[in-house]
């Protein structure tokens, strides 16, 4: 298991064993949000282009999205967070995972940031 | 007492009620600016883990530690502490301060007794809002609390519109806290057991933690509970005082907006406007009885005429509660149609009830389908919603009356 890279949209992905990829969002994000009260997750076999709003986040101040970082098919998504979606405050990097991806092109994360980029851009 | 919206991820301006609240997960909430101004209870706020967020001008608590849905919980089941200092408070003083005020807005101020709180509207020629009050006779003449982004708008009308022996004052000196919930009057009992005598929409003097207050049996939560007007140098020791009580926990401006919203009440500009009457808005009763068609003083105020015509005949539209039969939280902005998919009218607040475990909003609509139990349909998305129109408030009031 890859560690962590990370969107200017404080979305994380990690590049997994299988070839696919997993993404959330940050702790900063889901702190941002706020308590997150609805999920809207896309079809499994639905397919995406770079940019592509694939989730709605619904949390009880505001709406956020998840925008794919890049083109690729959706694989698995995390079904827990319809029943759970406090799983999003609680385990933003782990159990609140939103989905798996098999990018088309798995090298076109190349211009994502690693945590200490990150960081440095959360300030 | 409404107070307007503390999200700046709300992209809508005072009153277009245009925009939905979606929102880019990065956009962080924007920090303060160094210009916004400071309740005297900023410090504590800070030191108790506030998320502070720029609000009408000033920096204020969004949450604590707990987050809006544990804030609106332990209101409900329990006693919340809020700070709304940034609350405008205007004292209206003068022998003529009673006439001279009511032609401003329709309440029945010649008739309001020393220990009588009322709810009122200021409006414009049209009818429309220009801000929703709360109205007091207070010890040196009337005592109003206006929402903190019209304040300064108020002032200079009243400054401007008050005739005779009338002047209005800013109280920049005194503070406001809100203690709401079913635990609220147990625990002010216990600073001045003559709070057990005063019930929804009184007010009077009391010394509370040794300081002078004036309190008044109002909030807005749907719940039993207190303001309370404080000097601003004493109003840190009075929150501590209640906060030292094991039923008290501070809750912000989040908790405060749900649960507004659960008990169906208005939130200025967005369900109430100047471009929206208060018979369009459902607060009839801020036009008193004696300023009606058959009163005492009938009209009189500004936009009487159509605000009168519309008690009589009905308004074109009117706001209505409403149930998304969807999981998602339908929010401001969001348009409603019929099942033929005629636009019908608009959400004016949207947001996920706390306490009901579901989404609730808040519509304008046409009133041939302002009917409780009328199936609409919510464009969100690029997707029909399915919603039903219901009464307000979604949870019952549970105010003290005597």
């Amino acid at each position: 298991m890859s560690e962590l890279l990370f969107t200017e949209d404080h979305e994380w992905v990690r590049q997994d064993d299988d070839g696919l990829v997993t993404i959330g969002i940050t702790d900063h994000a889901q702190d941002q949000l706020g308590d997150v009260v609805f999920v809207q997750l896309p079809d499994v076999g639905a397919r995406f282009g770079k940019g592509d709003e694939a989730v709605v986040i619904e949390s009880v101040k505001a709406a956020g999205e998840i925008h794919l970082p890049a083109a690729g098919e959706i694989v698995e998504v995390n079904a827990t967070l319809a029943d759970e979606p406090a799983l999003v405050n609680q385990d933003p990097l782990g159990d609140g995972w939103f989905l798996r991806v098999r990018l088309e092109d798995p090298a076109a994360l190349g211009s994502l940031m690693d945590e200490a980029a990150y960081r440095a851009f959360l300030g | 007492m409404s107070d307007s919206l503390p999200f700046s991820t709300m992209p809508a301006p005072e009153g277009t009620g245009a925009a939905s609240a979606s929102d880019n997960i990065g956009d962080a909430p924007a920090r303060a600016a160094t210009a916004d101004r400071r309740t005297p209870l900023h410090a504590l706020h800070v030191a108790r883990g506030a998320k502070m967020v720029s609000f009408a001008g000033y920096d204020m608590p969004l949450q604590y530690g707990g987050g809006i849905l544990a804030e609106t919980q332990h209101t409900r089941r329990a006693a919340s502490l809020f700070d709304v200092s940034h609350m405008g408070q205007l004292d209206v003083l003068g022998a003529d301060a009673d006439l001279a005020l009511e032609r401003l807005l329709p309440a029945d101020l010649v008739g309001l007794a020393a220990r009588q709180q009322r709810y009122s509207v200021l409006t414009n020629t049209a009818g429309g809002v220009l801000d929703d009050l709360m109205v007091a006779r207070g010890p040196q003449g009337l005592a109003l609390i206006v929402n903190a982004a019209r304040k300064d708008t108020d002032f200079t009308h009243l400054q401007r519109g008050l005739v005779g022996d009338a002047q209005v004052i800013m109280r920049e000196d005194l503070a406001l806290l809100a203690l709401q919930g079913p635990q609220a009057r147990v625990v002010l009992c216990r600073l001045n057991p003559r709070i057990a005598d005063l019930f929804f929409l009184q007010q009077d003097i009391f010394t509370l933690a040794g300081l002078p207050c004036r309190v008044s049996c109002s909030g807005y939560t749907g719940e039993d509970g207190f303001e309370i007007s404080v000097r601003g140098s004493d109003v840190q020791a009075l929150a501590e005082a209640l906060l030292a009580h094991p039923e008290v926990a501070l809750a912000g401006l989040g908790a405060r907006d749900a649960l507004r919203l659960e008990a169906g009440l208005c939130l200025y500009g967005h369900d109430l406007t100047e471009h929206t009457t208060p018979v369009e808005a459902g607060v009839v009763f801020a036009i008193a009885r004696s300023r009606r068609a058959r009163g005492e003083r009938p009209g009189g105020f500004p936009g009487a005429e159509r605000i009168l015509a519309e008690i009589a005949g009905g308004p074109a539209r009117l706001r209505v509660g409403l149930l998304p039969e969807e999981r998602a939280p339908l929010r401001e902005g969001v348009r409603l149609f019929d099942e033929t998919g005629r636009p019908v009218g608009d959400i004016c607040s949207g947001s996920f009830s706390p306490s009901l475990n579901r989404p609730i909003a808040m519509a304008y609509v046409q009133r041939e389908w302002s009917i409780t139990g009328t199936q609409l349909f919510a464009e969100q998305r690029g997707r029909q919603v399915p919603a039903r129109v219901c009464s307000l408030p979604f949870v019952p009031a549970r105010v003290a009356r005597s």
